[in-house]
């Protein structure tokens, strides 16, 4: 083989649109990272391995063949069932809620593996009884999400639960769920609001109520909401410039290069950086939504739907939670925010979106 | 055919998908449409306001940590209470050279190696821009000193702060405990609580003690202000401010006097001592003897008092009365005489010959009495006032251990008290259930045996003792020990009186009390074991001495105190509560290697109840402890 070749067989399954989108908001993560750090390189640094890490889990899993991304459905649901009951029975505590499991080398939070353990394990459901499927299936289905997500509600980790139904949801309403149940779902959720706000735990109630009147509680929760807003607003049309927002170097912003790291990026470039930043998201998800039309299997267009779908959610939750306008409930800016997991967890779906794509042009030709 | 069905199905299959995947397109689009519209409007229509609050007004939010709430006594004496003082602190970020700076400071100020040791230890906890005490509780003159001085050092400066003082120091520590730095363990609790907002700016939290278990009372609310700050962080204005709200006020129960003079009836003796009002559970007294000073803990302690304190053969660091576990002792007899008559397993005035020793049917084993001959003829009446062993080993025999399982937990053995301090220890009342739990063994009728007499596998904590003497003096209405007796808030009308419900009566049956409790008295009068208790008093005293093995003997080997080791000596207990007929105190008192109860406690209990029931400051009482030695058990 000559490099080339060897060049054209490591970049067969690598959809190119899908990496550009991804890369610039890589690169878009790296840059505020450094502003929001206060000049450090060496979160740039850290931040850098995450994102090389999490490219080669990508290439791997685009390189996977779709019948062999099915076979793992079940086993890594599995697995993320028995880790959720071990946190459930002897997870670590932290912060007050139960989430974290001591594996002796090091603690895991198997909440992150069901983010894409679930809809996996639905599409791969549909997909069995693709020939055959009634109400039943979709009943079955609905347990299989609501399990993990009671289990994860329970520890208390309000968040992941929705966000995990949310996907789950995706898969549900991609595969064909009714109108008519969607419609029951939707007034049925409204009525048993006030059931829900009761079983809430304090902490949770106090965030939904910080969002209305932040200076309630400016010394805690609140005070997130509030110096998020100030940097956001204080932005303005083109923002304060490249690592010269106040709020930022004052010290007056919490969690800025995690869950806050818009509220950064937001006050250094304000509206228009704001909206080139959308742009970039329309472009990665308006790439998930092609693959997702042209996919050939109701397996892979129920996970590249299901994929696309909650990379949207992410990125509108976080935003609209530093913006003020959704409780604070701890969700990343999807590929910008400093972690190694999330960024983990995306490239691993966007790895499933390449394979998808990939795969089946290969087998078409 | 077929084919055609399956290849219709499919695209329509195909159409439905497309549809949906429109609405998904559609839905996304709307999201982002919210979000834009929510930029415009924060970034567009309004900016200005928030442009004012970021760059004209940088606000800084400052939080005023509130004042901690005193702790006194039943009578309004301080227990705990703060005062203001001048610390001499140093910001390591923005000092050079850290040690000539001390040695420069030390020509000044006296700093003693302690403070240096402490010094190092807090530094090593702290970030560069923290500033560190180094010395606390500066003179007048000191400060005077420094403050002429201070344009050498910069980095260095005083600083004026509330600090906490606790004037009865090693008398009550056990008691009220200390509060300490806040450190990383506290804060993961505090966050975990959802408590650490309230602590922005606090420097300190309950570690031990009432200071431990009421930290939620003392600390109070944190105020807020905000300021406005230059955009080197400097204050310019105030803006807006909310007072802090000082924390509440502890009334105890305890009287600072009789503690004091509980404290000092110990001598030199290690022990614990509660005394509780039977009539309500508040507690009156609650020594643990040695006790330590707990302002060395406030800041940190300095390593080498640490170590004195930590490896101290003394222990002065194990709260005795509230964790110490220890044979019961012949102070269990009157209880399990209460058991048998409620049992109808004996008669008040069915004798039994002692011949100073029983054995189980069948068996040769001999269960040794106290008393090398035994009692003669022994009933339930003597057998309290003379502690006769062998009539208990039968007794227990006879009612066998589910019975005084059952019996016993009902005054609470083997079980919290749920006094409101915490770090409870439960002792132990042993059942089959648990020694098959334990040992995976069955229990043997021998293991009965010693149970009778306070032996064997039980185990009690002078709280323990303490509340199933004053249920006792109450009739068997027992009230969970408290020693919080109000709380004061900084707004009068938030005062809360702390009041306990009585626990379950046990519905012990008069007569049974009256002959139990006449027999405790007499065993305080000549001819019982504690006759040293009742010298001379105008009262009636009811009592029960006991002493529990710190090791075990042979089958027929003597006890012979003044042979052995001072730390292997028997400890002595004793339990009373007085007047007798109208009880107001109820107490226990432990002499760790006292010997017998009658000789070391007794003494002790008597001081204290003089002074509550007449106010008497003890004077040396004659020393009947030492000629006494015919008075065992």
């Amino acid at each position: 083989m000559t490099k080339r070749q060897l060049w054209l067989r490591f970049i067969a399954h690598l959809d190119p649109m899908l990496l550009l989108g991804i890369a610039l908001l890589m690169l878009t993560s790296l840059m505020i990272l450094f502003s929001a750090s206060d000049g450090s390189w060496l979160r740039v640094a850290a931040q850098g391995g995450n994102i090389l890490v999490a490219l080669v889990i990508m290439w791997i899993v685009a390189n996977l063949p779709l019948h062999y991304l099915m076979r793992t459905a079940l086993p890594i649901y599995i697995l993320g069932m028995l880790l959720l009951i071990c946190v459930a029975l002897f997870g670590d505590i932290s912060h007050g809620a139960r989430r974290w499991l001591n594996i002796g080398v090091a603690t895991i939070q198997p909440s992150e593996l069901m983010k894409i353990g679930v809809p996996l394990m639905m599409a791969w459901y549909f997909e069995k009884h693709e020939a055959t499927l009634t109400w039943k299936n979709y009943l079955v289905a609905a347990g299989l999400l609501l399990i993990p997500v009671g289990l994860i509600a329970r520890q208390p980790d309000l968040g992941t639960a929705l966000l995990i139904s949310a996907s789950g949801f995706y898969v549900l309403f991609l595969a064909g769920l009714s109108w008519r149940i969607i419609g029951g779902m939707v007034v049925a959720g409204l009525a048993s609001a006030p059931v829900l706000w009761t079983m809430l735990h304090d902490y949770q109630k106090h965030r939904i109520e910080m969002l209305f009147d932040p200076s309630q509680d400016a010394l805690g929760k609140g005070y997130h909401i509030i110096q998020g807003m100030i940097a956001v607003g204080s932005g303005g049309l083109l923002g304060k410039g490249y690592m010269a927002g106040t709020q930022t170097h004052l010290d007056f912003l919490p969690e800025r290069t995690t869950d806050f790291i818009f509220a950064v990026y937001s006050e250094e470039f304000g509206l228009l950086g704001n909206f080139i930043l959308l742009c970039m998201y329309v472009f990665v998800i308006a790439r998930g939504f092609m693959i997702t039309g042209s996919a050939s299997t109701y397996f892979t267009r129920l996970m590249a739907g299901s994929i696309t779908l909650t990379f949207a959610t992410y990125a509108f939750v976080n935003m609209g939670m530093v913006s003020g306008i959704l409780p604070v409930v701890g969700v990343p800016l999807p590929l910008i925010s400093y972690g190694g997991t999330s960024m983990l967890t995306l490239l691993l779906g966007f790895g499933m979106l390449m394979s998808i794509e990939t795969h089946q042009k290969l087998n078409k030709s | 055919m077929k084919r055609h069905v399956e290849l219709k199905n499919h695209l329509r299959e195909i159409f439905h998908f497309r549809l949906r995947l429109a609405v998904s397109i559609g839905f996304t689009l709307v999201l982002l449409a919210i979000l834009l519209l929510r930029f415009v409007y924060l970034q567009g229509i309004r900016h200005n306001y928030y442009q004012t609050l970021a760059e004209n007004n940088r606000i800084s939010i400052v939080p005023i940590v509130p004042n901690r709430g005193l702790i006194l006594d039943r009578n309004g004496i301080e227990m705990a209470h703060n005062y203001s003082g001048y610390t001499l602190e140093i910001t390591p970020g923005k000092v050079g050279d850290i040690e000539a700076t001390i040695d420069e400071l030390a020509t000044l100020v006296t700093i003693t190696p302690k403070d240096r040791k402490r010094f190092k230890k807090l530094l090593a906890e702290s970030h560069d821009l923290e500033s560190v005490m180094i010395r606390n509780r500066l003179s007048d003159e000191e400060v005077a000193r420094f403050a002429a001085q201070q344009y050498r050092f910069p980095g260095v400066e005083i600083k004026a702060r509330l600090l906490r003082d606790y004037p009865y120091a090693d008398k009550a520590s056990h008691l009220i405990g200390y509060i300490g730095r806040i450190n990383e363990t506290d804060v993961d609790q505090l966050e975990e609580n959802d408590l650490a907002a309230n602590y922005r700016g606090s420097d300190y939290i309950g570690k031990t003690g009432l200071e431990q278990s009421y930290e939620s009372e003392l600390h109070g609310t944190t105020g807020i202000e905000q300021v406005e700050v230059d955009s080197a962080g400097r204050a310019v204005r105030l803006l807006s401010r909310t007072p802090p709200v000082s924390g509440n006020t502890l009334v105890l129960s305890i009287d600072a006097k009789l503690q004091e003079i509980a404290e000092q009836a110990f001598g030199n003796y290690r022990g614990a001592l509660v005394a509780i009002d039977p009539g309500n559970g508040e507690v009156l007294a609650f020594v643990s003897k040695p006790g330590y000073d707990p302002s060395l803990f406030i800041d940190g302690i300095d390593p080498q008092s640490w170590d004195e304190l930590n490896n101290s053969p003394d222990h002065p660091l194990n709260n005795r009365a509230l964790r110490g576990q220890y044979p019961s002792g012949s102070t269990i007899k009157p209880f399990m005489a209460l058991a048998g008559l409620n049992y109808n397993i004996r008669s008040p005035d069915r004798a039994i010959s002692d011949p100073g020793y029983y054995t189980l049917p069948g068996s040769s084993h001999q269960y040794r009495d106290w008393k090398k001959g035994g009692h003669g003829m022994v009933d339930m009446f003597k057998s309290i006032v003379v502690s006769c062993d062998t009539y208990y080993y039968g007794l227990a025999t006879e009612l066998g251990i589910d019975n005084i399982y059952n019996f016993l937990s009902r005054f609470g053995f083997g079980k919290k008290t749920g006094i409101d301090l915490e770090g409870e220890t439960s002792g132990l009342l042993p059942s089959q259930e648990w020694k098959m739990r334990r040992y995976g063994q069955k229990w043997y009728a021998g293991d009965t045996v010693s149970v009778g007499i306070g032996q064997g596998y039980s185990l009690v904590t002078p709280m323990q003792l303490a509340y199933a003497t004053a249920t006792l003096a109450n009739n068997g209405v027992g009230f969970r020990p408290h020693l919080v007796k109000e709380i004061r808030s900084s707004r009068a009308q938030e005062n809360r009186a702390v009041t306990v419900p009585a626990e379950a009566d046990l519905q012990l049956n008069a007569e049974h009390l009256d002959l139990v409790k006449r027999a405790m008295v007499a065993a305080t009068q000549p001819g019982g074991t504690a006759v040293a208790a009742s010298l001379g008093a105008s009262y009636h005293i009811a009592g029960k001495t006991g002493t529990a093995q710190v090791v075990g003997m042979k089958q027929g080997e003597k006890y012979d105190a003044s042979k052995m080791d001072e730390r292997h000596r028997d400890h002595a207990w004793f339990i009373a509560f007085a007047p007798a007929e109208q009880p107001r105190i109820a107490l226990v008192v432990l002499v760790e290697n006292g010997g017998h109860g009658g000789g070391t406690a007794a003494p002790i209990a008597r001081k204290v109840m003089d002074y509550y029931l007449l106010g008497k400051i003890p004077t040396p009482l004659p020393d009947i402890a030492e000629s006494e030695d015919t008075s065992h058990d």
